[in-house]
């Protein structure tokens, strides 16, 4: 666990100097999700103890995003004085990204020249 | 006696130890709820842990700054989560290869639906416009879209909490619009609901299956990487006219 932990550490770490050095607009751990990626093509593949400890850290992904969650405390007065907006722009705005999403990945896949059509 | 529960009292919530240990506990009681329902999606884990927090440290009359003090350490493991995602998205390597352009073009129309539907229906609702801007990177995972605000002039900490918002929305949400549009492929399904709803909306796919996980995986990391680029000139272009 140690030694896959330090692995995703290093990794995040490249992901924030190369972003920040360079000051691209993509933020440090994608990058470093982008170089882990490229690393396990070349070696072909995560040992052991870095597949279980990343999908360990995955099975309990929900709970990461408690303590931003939270912050709702905060914004309480914001969320009262605009909540009509707030509510309609979220609930409008995710609807219509996954039917988009969706619609469009459906008729892509239907063409032929993917030649995996099903 | 009640001076000295008291005295602990106002050494416990001053360290860090109490807002982490309720922070484990909450979610680990939401989750507990979310399996006894059957996994459920409107029994969202995050949902129910966020609401019994904000109720504790309401009673309790902690300040947010004080529980962060210790939640920050939950919080930090995003990043390190975030890398992790290359795993399970190269173990779908194959799967991803043979759906190259639906990916690439699902990408693309949701992302910029994300952003333009959420910023055009607020202002439709008279929003402000610092509250326009915050909701433009909406459907991204937190630390992304916390980045992304700042830069434009949105409240961070306020997108934060909407990019939550969002999240359990997406995730309480997909099954049935996907069941009403009949969309069964588990791949379509996952990457739909990581554009839309990023993380949340991930957790709940590997929930569901390894393969629609996946999918959402790659969706939210691609779409990270793309609303960050987009989101300055489309959002303050939308603001504009």
């Amino acid at each position: 666990m140690l030694s896959a932990l330090t692995q995703l550490l290093l990794f995040q770490l490249a992901g924030e100097v190369i972003a920040r050095g360079l000051a691209l607009p993509i933020p440090g751990p994608v990058l470093g999700m982008l170089f882990l990626f490229v690393a396990l093509v070349i070696k072909g593949g995560p040992d052991k103890e870095l597949q279980g400890t990343g999908l360990t850290l995955l099975q309990h992904l929900s709970l990461l995003f408690v303590p931003a969650g939270t912050g709702i405390m905060v914004h309480l007065h914001r969320v009262a004085d605009e909540w009509l907006p707030l509510l309609l722009s979220l609930l409008i705005s995710t609807l219509a990204t996954l039917v988009v999403t969706a619609l469009v990945m459906k008729l892509c896949q239907r063409t032929p020249a993917t030649g995996e059509a099903s | 006696m009640t001076q000295e529960i008291n005295q602990i009292w106002v050494y416990l919530s001053a360290s860090p130890l109490l807002g982490l240990t309720v922070t484990l506990l909450a979610y680990q009681g939401a989750f507990w709820i979310y399996q006894r329902s059957g996994c459920n999606p409107l029994a969202n884990p995050v949902l129910i842990a966020v609401s019994v927090l904000v109720l504790f440290l309401t009673l309790t009359a902690t300040s947010y700054e004080t529980y962060f003090a210790g939640a920050q350490f939950v919080h930090f493991l995003l990043g390190p989560a975030t890398v992790a995602l290359a795993i399970p998205l190269y173990m779908q390597l194959k799967r991803v290869r043979s759906m190259l352009l639906p990916v690439v073009a699902g990408l693309l129309a949701g992302s910029l639906t994300a952003i333009a539907s959420a910023v055009l229906v607020a202002r439709l609702f008279d929003a402000s416009t610092s509250t326009q801007l915050s909701l433009a990177p909406k459907s991204v995972t937190t630390p992304i879209a916390m980045g992304i605000a700042e830069r434009i002039g949105g409240i961070p900490s306020l997108t934060a909490v909407l990019v939550i918002v969002t999240g359990i929305l997406g995730a309480v949400g997909a099954r049935t619009v996907f069941d009403a549009m009949q969309v069964r492929d588990p791949a379509i399904r996952g990457f739909a609901i990581g554009i839309a709803s990023h993380g949340i909306g991930t957790a709940r796919a590997f929930q569901v299956s390894e393969q629609s996980g996946a999918f959402a995986a790659l969706a939210m990391g691609m779409n990270g990487a793309l609303t960050a680029l987009l989101v300055p000139g489309v959002a303050g272009w939308l603001i504009v006219i």
